[in-house]
């Protein structure tokens, strides 16, 4: 299938409700919305399906294009593995001028699985087209058969240059490179009644093995996490599991529909994140398990664990309501993964002053003006600048983003806390969920603020900035009264 | 003099390199008010925007022409009017400085011809923003190269050609390479300053990404070389040039202006600050402030407590060209051998000057297998894999350094910076020193291995 053929069958996603509600024409548009040169923001295709595949822990991930693709941008994401540190490790074909005006990409790409083959051994190697080798034309699919053919191992393509669109359709693109080339490649001789496969998980800082043993408290067993701290067997085998899990919504949901169709894998859409969606996503795989056969004492058993679990997170949550009731969050990040993290944090008394729904469906945004007070605080996209201003005028108590708009909320002097990919504390499931109010009250009540909030003494509007024109002798004579009240220890803090 | 190896193999295993335009866009940061402008497909310009986030923990003012499939297939002049014009009103900079990177120079458009004809249509709607072209192919080159490119194009497009009707007597431009760091920047122009000679130094990314919070919210850089001291280059007395890679800047400004140009390949060790000193003695008649002295006394006095922990050790070094002949120069003059060499580009000159037999052209999996049975790594952040594998202590230099904070306010250079990078290395051996063991020290021991590692580091003792 040509990459044209492949984008315009991802933007006619059946399964994408976004989709469902346009109409012929629109659809065909596709969703990328047009970007505008000199005012963009965000991640290209390439980007995008890196993010997806590259977690999968023992494979080796080869580049196919010059340095910066790979060069400036490798080891930066926070999943992590149980197993292999293969992924972690960088290959690209780092072409040169002369590869490209030699058209010597494709022989040095043969070359460079040849390399990586002898040198690591991986159970499969996954190769990136980007910009520059896809406009020059090279053979990525014949250059992967052939090299599978010659080393006898998988070598799939993975076709998404940076120009075809945004980092949501890399996604989607490496979903498919998926399900082409390795779903189903493998036949496991344990297949159970209770495995089930997590799609769209990436098991940053760790945070999916804080749900994983809830899973198997209850007899389930994961057969793929795809792809956080998945192994190239476990996705090769996921088309035998019973049910499937799809956590992040945009990413995969074409994988999700398409396991389905072809392996009759019933799916739904859950998350991890806050009380009452980790709650469900337990009922909903114990749901889908039961349909397809598992013994329905199940369901009472996730109820139990449900509501002990539920029980024992409410009470490690409410020493925080004294110091959180009443706090203002802004909530700078769109999609649906953050709505029951709302929740919880309304529970606890937190306030939510504002939310972008740049990514969010029209049913979220219903979602939204129920939470919201006031739903003018639904902002679609905010510029920097809008930014700044609300958090230096202190409307909110804390900002939760991504890293990208980490400095626009530290140069406001306001308490941040990253809830996106390059985060470093787990907040999924249940003890998630504390760890996520923890490092709110952490961040809020840190004494930081107070300090970097503080004019310089020269600047603040005391006696002796009021008088400019006092000589050196008297200022330093007042400094000296100013602090003589002041015990050694408080100097200390400083 | 060293033999320089090229590259031998398809696949680079945990680059080394940083890209070109990259580099480039580094270089517009040190210029206030400035944006950077990627030519090519939004990723290249976020990768980067996110590698310089990592390493100066700031927000860092770059954009995009957002290159699509359709724009790739018919060309990109549009895409780059656009992103200029958007840029203009949005952001009001008094420089856009743009970098090309693989895909547009791939397609081999006139990008030049592209921003001469935007430059003098819109020439009404740009009044007021100086607009620069960087080619830089991330095919080709790294930091420093598109650093020199980005400083040549600047020097090319606004400094005031011609002699200038009067010289300024006092007035010395500095041209700082990339390896430079902002405490670097800063202390040069602490140094000049001190013989009462006035420095304007481009790029001056001691001004724009030294961490600072302002009071509002501004959408380029704030501070960094004026425009206007660009535009007046060419009425300074001299011109000093740091690294090999500025002879080219220099060069081009000795061309365009008549200014002269002095070039250091590097200011961190004793010899090279004291020829340093010595030039801004002549420049402004005046002996060397007490202050300069005292630090002179340091170091030697440095250089003599250090040596012990120097002597013998191996030390395997990757980085740019100009920052790896600097750091192999300081401690091959400190008694210590380079045990490995590796670089990003072949293309310098000052690699065969670097203190050891080979220099290899190549990556951080080159690195990690020559690095085996060294002393100390010393690359940027991302050799800590090699790091942990190898068991050997990283000293963090270069870019990028995501995973220590205050990379940018590590001072290398000058008397003071020599001192504190030889006691910092001191101290890294030091604490990797093993207290000796019978069976460490047992003569039986290891009778066919060559690599006898613990005699190296009972040197180390007073």
């Amino acid at each position: 299938m040509s990459s044209q053929a492949r984008v315009q069958a991802l933007f006619n996603e059946p399964a994408c409700e976004k989709n469902q509600a346009k109409d012929a024409s629109t659809r065909k548009k596709g969703c990328s919305k047009p970007l505008t040169p000199g005012a963009a923001a965000g991640g290209c295709a390439f980007d995008g399906a890196k993010i997806v595949l590259q977690p999968v822990t023992d494979v080796a991930h080869l580049i196919h294009g010059p340095l910066a693709c790979e060069g400036n941008s490798w080891d930066n994401r926070g999943a992590a593995s149980s197993g292999s540190a293969l992924w972690r490790r960088s290959f690209t074909t780092d072409l040169t001028e002369l590869d490209v005006v030699m058209g010597q990409g494709e022989k040095k790409l043969f070359r460079a699985i040849r390399e990586i083959v002898e040198a690591h051994a991986p159970p499969a190697v996954f190769v990136y087209s980007t910009c520059v080798t896809a406009l020059i034309g090279d053979d990525l699919d014949a250059v992967c058969f052939r090299a599978a053919e010659r080393f006898g191992l998988p070598v799939v393509p993975v076709h998404a240059p940076g120009f075809v669109g945004s980092k949501n359709l890399g996604n989607k693109l490496a979903g498919e490179a998926l399900l082409d080339h390795v779903v189903g490649a493998y036949e496991p001789d344990d297949v159970g009644p209770m495995d089930v496969n997590i799609l769209g998980e990436y098991n940053l800082a760790g945070e999916f093995w804080m749900v994983k043993p809830l899973l198997e408290a209850l007899g389930m067993r994961v057969r793929a996490c795809i792809p956080g701290d998945a192994r190239y067997l476990d996705i090769a085998g996921a088309h035998t599991a019973r049910a499937n899990m799809m956590v992040c919504s945009t990413a995969l949901i074409n994988m999700a529909r398409k396991m389905e169709e072809r392996w009759g894998i019933p799916f739904f859409e859950g998350s991890f994140y806050g009380v009452s969606d980790t709650s469900d996503a337990l009922r909903q795989l114990a749901r889908l398990l039961v349909s397809q056969g598992a013994d329905r004492a199940l369901t009472g058993r996730a109820e139990a664990l449900i509501a002990r679990e539920e029980a024992r997170v409410w009470r490690r949550l409410e020493p925080y309501r004294a110091r959180l009731a009443g706090k203002r969050v802004l909530l700078n990040t769109g999609g649906v993964k953050s709505w029951s993290v709302v929740a919880a944090l309304q529970e606890i008394g937190m306030e939510i002053v504002g939310t972008a729904t740049k990514k969010s469906t029209d049913e979220d945004k219903e979602r939204i003006k129920k939470l919201l007070k006031d739903e003018k605080h639904a902002f679609d996209n905010m510029a920097p600048r809008d930014l700044y201003a609300l958090l230096a005028s202190g409307k909110a108590d804390i900002m939760l983003s991504g890293g990208r708009t980490q400095f626009i909320a530290l140069k406001a002097k306001t308490p941040w806390l990253d809830i996106n990919q390059e985060r470093h504390h787990p907040y999924a499931g249940y003890d998630g969920m504390v760890e996520l109010v923890r490092q709110i009250d952490l961040a809020i009540h840190n004494p930081v603020w107070a300090q970097a909030r503080a004019p310089a003494p020269w600047d603040a509007p005391t006696r002796a900035s009021a008088r400019p024109a006092e000589s050196g002798a008297e200022t330093i004579a007042l400094t000296r009264r100013k602090f003589a009240a002041t015990a050694a220890d408080e100097l200390g803090e400083c | 003099m060293a033999t320089v190896l090229p590259v031998a193999k398809a696949a680079s295993v945990n680059p080394l390199k940083s890209s070109q335009p990259l580099g480039a866009a580094f270089a517009y940061l040190g210029v206030a008010g400035a944006v950077p402008l990627f030519h090519g497909s939004q990723g290249c310009t976020s990768f980067a925007l996110v590698l310089f986030v990592r390493h100066f923990k700031e927000a860092i003012p770059l954009q995009t022409t957002a290159m699509d499939e359709v724009a790739t297939i018919l060309g990109g002049a549009d895409h780059l009017e656009e992103a200029i014009l958007n840029l203009k009103t949005r952001t009001k900079p008094k420089l856009i400085g743009i970098c090309t990177t693989a895909l547009v120079e791939t397609r081999g458009e006139d990008i030049a011809g592209d921003v001469a004809s935007i430059k003098s249509r819109r020439a009404a709607d740009l009044e007021g923003t100086e607009i620069t072209l960087a080619q830089t192919p991330d095919f080709d080159g790294a930091i420093e190269e598109g650093w020199s490119k980005a400083v040549t194009a600047m020097i090319e497009g606004v400094a005031r050609r011609g002699t200038a009707a009067r010289r300024e007597e006092s007035r010395v431009n500095i041209l700082p390479g990339a390896h430079l760091t902002v405490a670097d920047v800063e202390h040069v122009r602490a140094m000049v300053e001190a013989f009462g000679l006035e420095p304007v130094i481009l790029p001056d990314i001691s001004g724009s990404l030294d961490g600072t919070v302002p009071e509002r919210w501004i959408p380029t850089t704030y501070g960094g070389t004026s425009v206007e001291d660009i535009r007046t280059l060419g009425e300074a007395r001299l011109t000093i040039a740091i690294g090999e890679h500025m002879r080219a800047p220099a060069a081009r400004l000795h061309e365009l202006t008549g200014v002269e140009y002095s070039l250091f390949r590097q200011l961190s060790g004793l010899k090279a600050v004291d020829r340093f000193v010595t030039l801004l003695g002549e420049l402004s008649g005046r002996p060397a402030p007490a202050s300069i002295r005292r630090r002179r006394a340091q170091l030697q006095d440095a250089l003599l407590d250090g040596h012990f922990h120097f002597s013998g050790k191996r030390i395997a070094i990757a980085a740019e060209p100009d920052l790896l002949y600097a750091l192999a120069t300081v401690f091959v003059g400190m008694g210590a051998q380079i045990h490995a060499a590796v670089t990003t580009t072949s293309g310098s000159k000052i690699l065969e000057h670097v203190p050891c037999e080979t220099v290899k052209v190549g990556d951080l999996g080159d690195f990690e297998a020559l690095a085996e049975g060294a002393d100390l790594l010393v690359t940027h952040s991302h050799g800590r894999q090699a790091a942990e594998r190898l068991g050997a202590p990283l000293l963090r230099v270069g870019f990028p350094i995501f995973d220590r904070l205050g990379g940018q306010h590590k001072l290398r250079v000058g008397y003071q910076g020599a001192r504190d990078l030889i006691f910092e290395v001191a101290n890294i051996f030091e604490s990797e020193r093993h207290e000796p063991t019978p069976e460490s020290l047992d003569p039986f021991r290891n009778r066919e291995s060559e690599h006898e590692r613990r005699p190296a580091s009972a040197i180390g003792r007073h």
